[in-house]
Formats: C-alpha cells, structure tokens, sequence
C-alpha cells in the first residue's frame, strides 16, 4: 500500500527524525548506516501509516522500537524478523521535544546508574547490541535464569521509575 | 500473573526480541491464548521504549530530509499516474494554504520528473527539444517549491505584537483511504483525569471522534490513523474537553474548530 500526504510527512520527519536517528546511531555507531535505517523507518511510515495504532501508544515510542529493530536487524545482517504491524506496545512517553527527552534520558540514566553493573550490562546487550539471552549468558559465563530476571527487573525498574513521577 | 509467572521473564525477554529456541516457541504458544500476557507483553515493550526513547545523540544531516521526500514524492508520482489513468483524483489536503502548496508543490514537482523520465525513454533524437523544455519547467518549480520544501527554508508563523504562542493543530485527511494525520501545537495544559478529543465533523450527521490526546509539557500531540468510518467527509475537525477515556459523543463546548475551504 502506498499512502500518505506529503505535508504530513515532513512535519512527522520534523518532530521525529532526532529520536529515530539517535536510536539508530547508538545502536549501530555509523552515520550512514544510521541515515540508512531513518529513511527506511520513515518509508516504511509513508506506505503504511495503518501499522500504526494511536490507540495503543505514543507514534514518538513506537517509531523508537520499530527503529530499534531495525538497527539491530541491520546490524546481524539479517533479515527484518519482525513485521511492524506486529510491534504493538502500551502508552509510553512521546518525547518528541528535545528538552523532554535530555530529561527522560537523565532519569533512565539515574535508574541504570542505581542497578549492579551486571544487570545494567545485561540489559544493553539485550537491548542495544540485539544479543539473545543464550548469548549474553555465554558471554558473561552465568545462568540464563540469571540473565532473564536481571533484564525483567531491570524493565520494570524502569517502568517505576516513570509510573512514580510521570 | 500468579498463574503465568513461569512466562513472566520470558515475555521481558520476548519485548526484547531476546528470546530464542524453545523457549520462544513455547511462550508463542501461550501468548495465543493468553490476553493478560500479550498486555503485559506491550507493556514491556513500552518499558524498553523507555531506552531507546531516552538516547540522545547528534540530529541526522539535512540531506536526509530532502532524501526522504525525494522518495516519498517519487512513489507519489508513480501512485499519481495509476490513479490519472483509472479515476479523478478526489484528494484535497483542505487545512491551510501552505500545507496545500507544499503538497500540490512536490507532486507537481515529482509528476514533472516522472514526465521527463519517460519522455527520454521514447528516444534521444525527439526527446532533447523536449527535454530542454523540461528542464526549464523543472527549473521554474524548484524555485517555487524550495522556499516549501527545502529543509533550511525558515518556516515562520506571524502573530500579532504581543500575542503569546496560539494553540493550533492542523489535520490531514485523505477521504478516501480513511488515513487523517493531526499534530498540534501550543495546547493549553488539561485538568487531572482529562483529555482533548478530535472530532471529525461530517457533512450530515454527528461528529465522529478522532482520536484522544494529551499534549506533552510543550504542549505537543500528533494522532496517526484513528480508527473512522470509510469514505467520510469532512466539513470540518474539532476539539473538545473530555474525560481522559474519550467519549463517542462531545460533552463539552468545542474549544478548536477548523473548516476545510
């Protein structure tokens, strides 16, 4: 399907292309490849804005993962392994202001700053590099069950920080 | 969750695209069956969206906006000529004289590179009086379209002397593929437990709610594709007050009003 208002787009690309590029730059720590997944993002936005449901969450949140998954896919040279009619998530923070997201970036630092290096290191393998629990184990030589309650409480951590102060 | 607790790290590994093996398997399995963990399930993954939401880093370079609409206009104009040969196009952007040059703009724009691909592909010898022609009429839009489009055009709103930031938002509407993108602006902070709802005002009949929303700290929103009826005109959008939950019908005097043309 291909759809859209032209218009629309550049305004969407105005208010979100700082969040999706900075997601896809952390992730995959090379500009043009970074450029690379921020258009596919926001083709991908153009020939299907239906993916989108506003009901479920903030379009800022949602464009966060989509480019997440897609960075890490990129970066496993793999093939996309997750349709993005299928990313569905609850209401989170939109951040579509800079000043707003310098200061959700502070409380998430402040909430990893406050785990044991272990978890914290758990939790960006899984998240940022796109590493499987099985490999994260491997490389930190413990348990899996380990590593599955460390990124579980480490989410939810972050879940209370936000629910508690809004 | 007592009862799905065996699942409950599993799924934080699944929000991650984590969880692999058996172990995926046999959580899919019970997500099809179980609407308490597919919830918590896009709860976690809004969890995580808390990290990638909160990166920072350097914004991307100009040139990737004009890359994107120079691809988005390009689909544009094929999708334009598909429809020139089935039906009349009955799209009207109807919110604001520049929305709708923009728009107008980089179609026209894009129309215009689609014409001058094909004319060369008909042959080099009958083409290049043609082409020349072309060229001169590229030229002519892109200096229309560039103080529209271009990504270092300053994009100024006037007000009048001492009139603090006015609310706004703005819609965009495509009748016939129910598709209706709005981003506002400058929205006044709401009471505790409310929030502001989009109404799609048709031509004969009720408003149709469009979307709830509540501005962030700078008074920012944007709705994507609320669910509406097909094919509905819009003789206008409205905003009222509502409770944060949304209501089918407006309980409160409208508070923003637009009319298309």
């Amino acid at each position: 399907m291909k759809s859209g208002d032209q218009s629309a787009m550049a305004e969407l690309y105005d208010r979100y292309s700082s969040v999706v590029y900075a997601v896809a730059l952390r992730v995959l720590g090379d500009t043009g490849a970074a450029e690379d997944v921020l258009q596919e993002v926001f083709l991908q936005l153009w020939r299907n804005p239906g993916a989108f449901d506003s009901a479920r969450g903030s379009l800022g949140a949602w464009l966060a993962v989509i480019t997440r998954n897609r960075a890490i896919d990129s970066l496993r040279r793999r093939r996309p392994e997750t349709d993005i009619e299928d990313v569905i998530l609850s209401v989170a923070p939109d951040l579509a202001v800079e000043a707003d997201r310098s200061r959700a970036a502070e409380k998430v630092r402040g909430v990893l700053g406050t785990m044991p290096p272990r978890q914290r290191s758990a939790l960006e393998m899984a998240y940022f590099e796109g590493m499987s629990h099985s490999e994260i184990a491997t490389k930190t030589g413990e348990p899996l069950g380990t590593i599955k309650t460390r990124i579980r409480t480490g989410l939810i951590a972050l879940r209370k920080a936000f629910q508690s102060s809004g | 969750m007592t009862e799905h607790e065996q699942f409950a790290e599993d799924l934080a590994l699944h929000a991650l695209n984590a969880l692999e093996g058996e172990d995926r398997a046999n959580l899919e399995k019970h997500l099809a069956t179980c609407s308490a963990c597919r919830i918590e399930l896009e709860q976690l993954r809004g969890d995580g969206a808390l990290l990638a939401l909160s990166t920072l880093g350097p914004k991307p370079p100009l040139r990737s906006r004009q890359r994107l609409l120079d691809a988005v206009a390009k689909e544009s104009a094929t999708e334009l000529t598909s429809r020139a040969r089935s039906a009349p196009d009955t799209r009207r952007s109807w919110w604001g004289v520049l929305g709708w040059a923009a728009t107008a703009a980089v179609i026209v724009f894009a129309a215009s590179l689609w014409k001058e691909n094909s004319a060369l592909k008909q042959g080099l010898a009958s083409a290049s009086a043609e082409a020349a022609q072309t060229t001169r009429e590229l030229d002519d839009l892109r200096r229309i379209a560039a103080p529209i489009i271009a990504p270092e055009a300053q994009r100024v709103t006037l007000v009048a002397v001492k009139t603090p930031p006015q609310p706004q938002g703005k819609a965009f509407y495509l009748r016939d593929r129910s598709n209706l993108v709005f981003v506002a602006n400058n929205m006044p902070a709401l009471p505790p437990q409310k929030a502001y709802e989009l109404w799609l005002i048709p031509t004969q009949g009720a408003p149709i709610p469009a979307g709830v929303f509540k501005p962030d700290a700078h008074g920012s929103a944007t709705i994507v594709n609320p669910p509406l009826p097909a094919g509905m005109e819009a003789k206008a959008f409205a905003i009222t007050v509502e409770n944060e939950a949304g209501s089918p019908t407006p309980t409160s005097p409208v508070v923003m009003i637009g009319t298309g043309e």
